[in-house]
């Protein structure tokens, strides 16, 4: 019974896309869009297989979402990619990367990987999550990278503490942020440099923050951030700069571009605000928000009578998932579905359900999570200009033959 | 020990040989130490062009620079004022050499090829 659905969530057709040339729309599959221009190529980039190219230069690389019913891990060859700027190394010599810490220290450093290793290794599964993941979904329509809701995946990253690292260093007396750096650079000198900043409290306190140098047991791909990427569980993957060189401790609230003015939200409730509103408050994004998806069946799938099992995934901002419910008529009513096996608080969660479905009907299915902190999905999705934490329930419509 | 893994360039023309190489090569099999070089080719704008029309000597070489056509082609199709304001984004934050005489007729050739009126 669920083959027939997995093979229509499969489905991609190879029809071409506008603006493709035809030489190149023979050699990929298209991912259909689900929204206006929203047709994805699929094509595989170095140590990857074929993903959903948003855009090939920079890369930005969707997960086809079905991946996401293989298991509780993300593979590193599927795991999405997004970069903002195209001044990307394409070589890197891991033996001679650095990571230089320094600003408001007592003693500045220059890391190896060899120094790294040499720091206690710990290991965290987390979800990393694009602040723009399911963008092209935003009512109305909003600029960016037009996602739907793969830019998103959940790994084993190995790697030292920040902490620790910092405790090494020395904070300074005064110090309000630390500011990350890695190698992405832009083709323009006057392209602000891509940097972001964590409060120092919250670096120097948080042993979950990791500098990684592995992910799900192996180095991560180039695309990824090899050869160490900052890991910030349970935060948008905005800070978790990939190719790290440069963490430098600040002693004022960092005020580059890309903490000022970009990935920011409104400092409203649900960071959601009107079309039509101007002048409020923004902050910067930071802390995930609650989400469920059914992985095993795809919005508009078509399934025979009979019973049918359904599985899907949740995760929070790091405060772990304490339910998963599970409605067949649209969300007048809910049942809780059984949790599958607990990977920690940051790592997505899986759970399944089975359902008997009659013959000749139409149903809604609609999936909502509640985190430990008490969160809960609601249905309303929010607005915000730049299209950011989408995280409102999701709803399958499902046609029994 | 240092590792040297260089990745084929994926150019149009060996797409499909080059896509069956990637697949067959998926970042498991790379070395356990990373003190190793990783080299990868990345496949350039795979095809993705301006649509030819007045204007668009405009976007290749104002836009080009930084990304590929695909990033427009992918947005909703906004309005003409919608598409100056990404254009006035372009210049005014990221750098983009767009000068002043520049930015209507371009806004006219994404709204027309790429946006609604």
């Amino acid at each position: 019974m669920l083959h027939s659905s997995r093979r229509d969530f499969l489905a991609a057709t190879a029809a071409a896309a506008a603006g493709f040339t035809p030489l190149a729309a023979d050699a990929a599959k298209i991912v259909k869009g689900v929204f206006a221009n929203g047709d994805r190529p699929l094509v595989a980039f170095p140590q990857k297989r074929p993903l959903m190219v948003l855009t090939p230069r920079p890369p930005q690389l969707e997960t086809p979402f079905e991946i996401f019913d293989d298991g509780v891990l993300t593979p590193n060859d599927a795991f999405f990619v997004r970069w903002h700027l195209a001044g990307i190394p394409t070589t890197v010599d891991a033996a001679k990367h650095r990571i230089k810490v320094g600003g408001l220290v007592d003693h500045p450093l220059s890391l190896s990987l060899a120094d790294l290793k040499k720091y206690e290794a710990v290991e965290v599964l987390a979800v990393n999550q694009c602040s723009g993941n399911s963008r092209g979904f935003f009512t109305p329509r909003v600029p960016g990278g037009e996602w739907q809701n793969g830019a998103m995946g959940n790994a084993r990253w190995k790697g030292a503490r920040l902490q620790d690292i910092l405790a090494k260093a020395g904070v300074g007396a005064g110090a309000k942020q630390v500011q990350f750096h890695g190698l992405e650079g832009p083709v323009f000198p006057e392209t602000p440099a891509f940097r972001k900043s964590l409060d120092v409290g919250m670096a120097t306190s948080n042993p979950d923050i990791i500098v990684a140098y592995e992910m799900n047991g192996a180095p991560m791909p180039l695309l990824n951030g090899y050869p160490v990427r900052l890991i910030v569980p349970g935060w948008f993957a905005t800070y978790w700069v990939k190719m790290l060189s440069e963490i430098t401790v600040l002693d004022h609230v960092d005020d580059n571009f890309w903490m000022k003015t970009a990935y920011r939200i409104p400092a409203t409730p649900n960071a959601s605000v009107a079309p039509t509103d101007k002048g409020y408050a923004t902050v910067p994004i930071n802390k995930m928000v609650v989400r469920s998806f059914i992985t095993n069946l795809k919005d508009g799938a078509t399934l025979k009578a009979g019973n049918h099992i359904v599985r899907g995934i949740a995760f929070d901002g790091g405060s772990g998932i304490h339910a998963v419910q599970l409605s067949t008529d649209g969300g007048t009513t809910w049942t809780s579905t059984p949790l599958e096996a607990d990977y920690g608080p940051y790592s997505f969660r899986r759970w399944h359900a089975y359902i008997a479905l009659q013959s000749g009907t139409q149903l809604t299915l609609a999936c909502r999570a509640q985190a430990n902190d008490g969160s809960m999905q609601v249905v309303t999705p929010i607005w915000n200009p730049s299209g950011y934490q989408r995280s409102s329930i999701e709803t399958y419509k499902v046609s029994v033959a | 020990m240092t590792i040297s893994k260089t990745v084929a360039a994926l150019t149009a023309v060996a797409a499909l040989t080059a896509l069956a190489a990637f697949a067959a090569t998926p970042s498991k099999k790379m070395p356990a130490n990373s003190s190793g070089v990783v080299s990868i080719s990345l496949p350039g704008d795979l095809g993705f062009a301006f649509k030819p029309g007045p204007g668009s000597n405009l976007a290749n070489s104002l836009c080009l620079s930084c990304h590929s056509e695909a990033y427009v082609a992918t947005q909703p199709p906004f309005n003409k004022a919608a598409w100056t304001a990404e254009i006035v984004k372009m210049r005014n934050v990221y750098g983009a050499k767009i000068s002043d005489d520049q930015v209507a007729p371009l806004a006219d050739y994404l709204t027309s090829n790429y946006g609604t009126p």
